[in-house]
C-alpha cells in the first residue's frame, strides 16, 4: 500500500483571499420555484419508510427489503474517515418525502405536467420536448436527441422519448414505475452491485429512497439516443435520495449523462443516492455526470452534502464501464464512483474533474477491483483547489489472485489556485497476483503567475486566462465527456472558478 | 509612439532599486535596440513597460500614444497596441497553441470593442503567417510551448506578435538560445511586421541579431540607466571592444 498527502503552501497572497471573499452570487442556478409542496412528516422512522413506499405504490417486497435496510442502518455508524469536515447531521431534522402537491395524480403525459414545474426545467436549460436538445447546443442538421427523466425533490416528473426508445426495446422510466412495472427486472438486479449493507449512507438510501431513474438495454441494442437524468433538489430541509440502476444487457451499449442543481439556502441539505451499473458480456456503459448541486457561501454557509455510493458491475465478459466526472458543486463531496470487473477482459475507466472553491471539500476518487483474468482500468483524476477549499483524491485499486495479466494505469494530477487551499492524494494499491502491473503517476502543480502573465500580456483578462490555464489541465477529462456535456462543463469550470484569483 | 520618463523602479518584495531613471523616445515606425551588460534593467524594462507584477514604479512615466500605460493591466496594455517577445516563453499545458492564439485575438478585439474574428477567417490567416515561420500544422495543434525547441518557442513569439498586430513591439533577447539559422528566420519574421509605421524595441546582448534586424537608434543600458545612445556604429563598438569601456566613460 502507497499513500502520500501533499500540501502545498508558498507565498502568501492576500489579493486571492479578498477576491473569493468578494466572490458571491456566481452560483447561477441557486433560484427556488414557488410551489405548494406535500411534505411526509419531519424525520426518519420506520412509519416515515412505510409512508415513503406506499406513496409509490409499491409491493410488499419492496416496502420488505426498505424496513430490513432502515433496521440495519440504525446499527450502523457513520463514518468519519473522509478528509471532509462538516457539523453532525441531524437525521431527524430533515424530510424525506416532498413532492409538489399537483404531482398527486401522476400526470398521464408531459402535457398533463404543472406548467410551474415545466418552467423550472426550462429555466435549468434541461428541455421536456421531444425535439429539444440539452442547452447550451444550437441542434445541427440531424440533430443528436437526448431522453430525459426530470426529478423534482422526491419524484419524477416526467420521462422523455419512452415510446420511442421502447420502440428499441430501451426501457427507461423513473424507478418508481420500474418497481411498478418491471418488477422481475429491478427484483433481479437492484441491490447486487451495492449491496444493503454497502455503507451508512448507502443502507439510508436503500430505506428511504424515492425516485431515480432506471433503464434497460436488451441483448444487442445500442441505445438510439442518450439518455439523462436531471436532478433537481427545490425544497427546504429536505434530503434528496435518488436510486438509479443501469443494466445493459449482452452486446448492448448505452451513454447517460446525469445533472443536478439546488437553489441557494443557507441550511445545508443532505442528498444520499445510490447509482448501480450492471454490464453483462460485451455490454459497455457511459457513465458522465456534471455535479453542480449549490456549493455554499464563501464562508461555507448552506451548500449540498453529498454522499453518494456509485458503482458499476462488469458482470459479464469483455464488458466495459467508463465513469466520467465533473464535480463543481457540493459543500462536501464524498463519492468514489467505483467498477468491480468481474468478467474477463473487462474494462474500467474512470476520468474526473473536482473543483474545490472557497470553502468546499471534495473527498472523491474510485475503486477498479480486478477479480477477473486479463482485466484493464484506466484512472484519470485532476483536482483543483482554490480558495480554502479541501481536495483530496482516495482512490483503490486492486487485483486479486485470479486477476491474471491484469493492467492499471493511474494518473492524478492536483493544481492549486492561491495559498490557501490543499490538494491530498491517497492512493491504496493492493496486488495479490505477480503477473498483474499497476502504474500510478501523481502531480501537484500551482497556476503559476508567469503563465497568467503570459495569457495577459497577449490580451486576455485575468478571468479568461485562469479558465484557460484550468481548462488545459483538465482538457483529457473533457475529452472524454459526450460534446453537449463537455461544452456545459468547460463554461462551468470558468464559472466554479470566478473569483479564485486576486 | 512610446515616451518612457525618468522611470525608476524596485522590487515590490524587496528595497532593490533596478531601474534609476530611464529616458527613451521610441518614434513611429523606428526600430529601436538596447544593449548592455547582465543585470543592467533590461528586461525589467521589457516587464514594467507590459506590466508583470511584483514591480514598483516609484518615479516617472510611460506613454503609448499619449496614454498613460502604467495606469492599465496588461491585458488593456495588449489591446492598445503593446506586444512582448518573451524571453523564457510560458509553457501552458492542455491548451492547444492555435486555442491560445486564437482566445488572444478575439480577447483583444473584445477589449478594443471590435467584432470577434470567424473561425474560418482566423485560421485562413494563422496558416499563411505561419507557413512564412515555417510553423507546421502540428506545431499549432500542439499546447503552447509545451516540448518546443528553443526555435520553435521563439518563432511562436513571433508568430503571436504577427497575429496580433501590435504598434509597439518589445523584443526581449529573441536571439538568446538560437542557432544561426534559427536566428535569421526569426529576423525575417520581425522584419517582414516593419512597414514604417511599427515601432520595435529589440533587447539584446549580440551584435550579431542587430546584424538581421538592422537598428536605426542603438542605446547603451548600464546599472539601470541609458548611458549612451548612437547609430548602429555604436553596436560595433560594444561588439569590438565589450562594455567595459563605455561603463568607465560614463563612471
Amino acid at each position: 500500500m502507497a499513500m502520500d498527502d501533499v500540501q502545498v503552501k508558498d507565498g502568501v497572497d492576500a489579493e486571492t483571499v479578498e477576491a473569493v471573499k468578494a466572490l458571491s452570487g456566481a452560483y447561477k442556478y441557486g433560484w427556488n420555484t414557488e410551489i405548494e409542496m406535500e411534505y411526509a412528516p419531519k424525520g426518519l422512522s420506520e412509519d416515515i419508510v412505510r409512508l415513503i413506499s406506499s406513496k409509490n405504490d409499491e409491493p410488499e417486497w419492496m416496502l420488505d427489503w426498505r424496513l430490513a435496510a432502515y433496521r440495519r442502518w440504525l446499527e450502523l455508524i457513520e463514518p468519519d474517515w473522509a478528509m471532509v469536515d462538516y457539523p453532525k447531521i441531524d437525521f431527524q431534522d430533515q424530510y424525506y418525502y416532498a413532492r409538489p402537491k399537483s404531482m398527486e395524480e401522476k400526470p398521464k403525459s408531459l402535457d398533463d405536467v404543472d406548467p410551474k414545474l415545466l418552467e423550472t426545467y426550462k429555466k435549468l436549460g434541461i428541455p421536456l420536448k421531444e425535439q429539444a436538445l440539452l442547452a447550451g447546443v444550437e441542434a445541427p442538421e440531424g440533430e443528436r436527441r437526448v431522453a430525459v427523466d426530470a426529478v423534482f425533490d422526491s419524484v419524477s416528473v416526467g420521462t422523455t422519448f419512452q415510446a420511442e426508445l421502447m420502440k428499441a426495446g430501451v426501457i427507461f422510466c423513473s424507478i418508481s414505475e420500474a418497481i411498478r412495472e418491471h418488477p422481475e427486472l429491478v427484483r433481479k438486479y437492484l441491490g447486487t452491485v451495492v449491496p444493503v449493507s454497502d455503507n451508512y449512507y448507502a443502507t439510508l438510501n436503500c430505506a428511504v429512497f424515492s425516485d431515480g431513474s432506471f433503464v434497460y438495454i436488451p441483448p444487442g441494442v445500442r441505445c438510439p439516443m442518450e439518455l439523462s437524468t436531471y436532478f433537481r433538489i427545490n425544497a427546504e430541509n429536505t434530503g434528496q435520495f435518488e436510486r438509479t440502476l443501469i443494466i445493459a444487457d449482452k452486446e448492448s451499449y448505452v451513454s447517460y449523462l446525469e445533472g443536478c442543481t439546488a437553489p441557494q439556502r443557507d441550511i445545508a441539505q443532505l442528498h444520499a443516492a445510490v447509482v448501480e451499473l450492471i454490464a453483462l458480456d460485451d455490454a459497455e456503459i457511459k457513465y458522465s455526470t456534471v455535479q453542480n448541486w449549490y456549493p455554499g457561501d464563501e464562508n461555507g454557509k448552506g451548500g449540498i452534502y453529498n454522499f453518494v455510493t456509485k458503482r458499476a458491475d462488469c458482470r459479464g465478459d469483455r464488458s466495459k464501464v467508463m465513469w466520467t466526472q465533473v464535480e463543481t458543486g457540493s459543500a462536501v463531496t464524498w463519492k468514489y464512483p467505483s467498477c468491480v470487473l468481474r468478467g474477463n477482459d473487462s474494462q474500467g475507466e474512470f476520468y474526473s474533474i473536482a473543483i474545490a472553491n472557497n470553502m468546499q471539500q471534495a473527498d472523491t476518487g474510485t475503486k477498479m477491483v480486478h477479480l477477473g483474468k486479463n482485466t484493464k482500468s484506466r484512472i484519470v483524476s485532476k483536482g483543483i483547489s482554490a480558495g480554502k477549499a479541501q481536495n483530496t483524491y482516495r482512490g483503490l485499486v486492486s487485483m486479486h489472485p485470479k486477476a491474471k495479466n491484469s493492467r492499471n494505469f493511474t494518473q492524478c494530477d492536483s493544481l492549486l489556485i492561491g495559498d490557501k487551499c490543499g490538494a491530498h492524494t491517497v492512493p491504496y494499491i493492493e496486488v495479490k497476483n505477480n503477473s498483474s502491473r499497476v502504474e500510478h503517476e501523481a502531480t501537484t502543480s500551482k497556476v503559476d503567475d508567469d503563465q497568467l502573465f503570459y495569457c495577459r500580456s497577449r490580451g486576455m483578462g485575468e478571468e479568461d486566462a485562469v479558465a484557460l490555464v484550468v481548462n488545459g489541465f483538465c482538457k483529457e477529462v473533457l475529452q472524454a465527456l459526450p460534446m453537449e456535456f463537455a461544452m456545459e462543463a468547460q463554461a462551468l469550470v470558468a464559472i466554479s472558478l470566478e473569483g479564485s484569483v486576486g | 509612439m512610446l515616451e518612457i520618463k525618468n522611470l525608476c523602479v524596485q522590487l515590490e518584495e524587496e528595497d532593490k532599486k533596478i531601474l534609476r531613471g530611464v529616458n527613451l523616445s521610441l518614434e513611429a515606425g523606428k526600430v529601436h535596440a538596447i544593449m548592455g551588460p547582465n543585470g543592467s534593467g533590461k528586461s525589467t524594462l521589457s516587464y514594467v513597460l507590459s506590466g508583470k507584477g511584483g514591480y514598483e514604479v516609484t518615479e516617472g512615466s510611460a506613454h503609448l500614444e499619449g496614454n498613460d500605460i502604467l495606469e492599465m493591466e496588461p491585458e488593456e496594455r495588449a489591446a492598445a497596441g503593446l506586444f512582448l517577445a518573451f524571453q523564457y516563453p510560458v509553457e501552458i499545458p492542455g491548451v492547444g497553441n492555435m486555442t491560445f492564439l486564437r482566445t488572444a485575438v478575439n480577447s483583444q478585439r473584445k477589449l478594443r470593442g471590435e467584432p470577434e474574428m470567424s473561425a474560418g477567417e482566423f485560421l485562413k490567416v494563422v496558416r499563411a503567417k505561419a507557413k512564412d515561420l515555417k510553423i507546421d500544422a502540428d506545431m499549432l495543434k500542439r499546447p503552447v510551448n509545451v516540448g518546443f525547441s528553443g526555435g520553435e518557442k521563439k518563432r511562436n513569439e513571433i508568430l503571436q506578435m504577427a497575429m496580433l498586430e501590435p504598434k509597439m513591439c518589445i523584443l526581449d533577447e529573441t536571439d538568446s538560445g538560437l542557432d544561426v539559422d534559427a536566428m535569421k528566420l526569426v529576423a525575417q519574421g520581425v522584419n517582414a511586421l516593419r512597414d514604417g509605421k511599427r515601432t520595435f524595441l529589440v533587447i539584446t546582448h549580440y551584435q550579431r541579431l542587430l546584424d538581421h534586424i538592422k537598428p536605426d537608434v542603438v542605446h547603451i543600458m548600464a546599472a539601470g540607466r541609458i548611458i549612451k545612445s548612437g547609430g548602429p556604429e555604436l553596436a560595433l563598438e560594444v561588439e569590438n571592444n565589450g562594455y567595459a569601456d563605455l561603463l568607465e566613460e560614463t563612471a
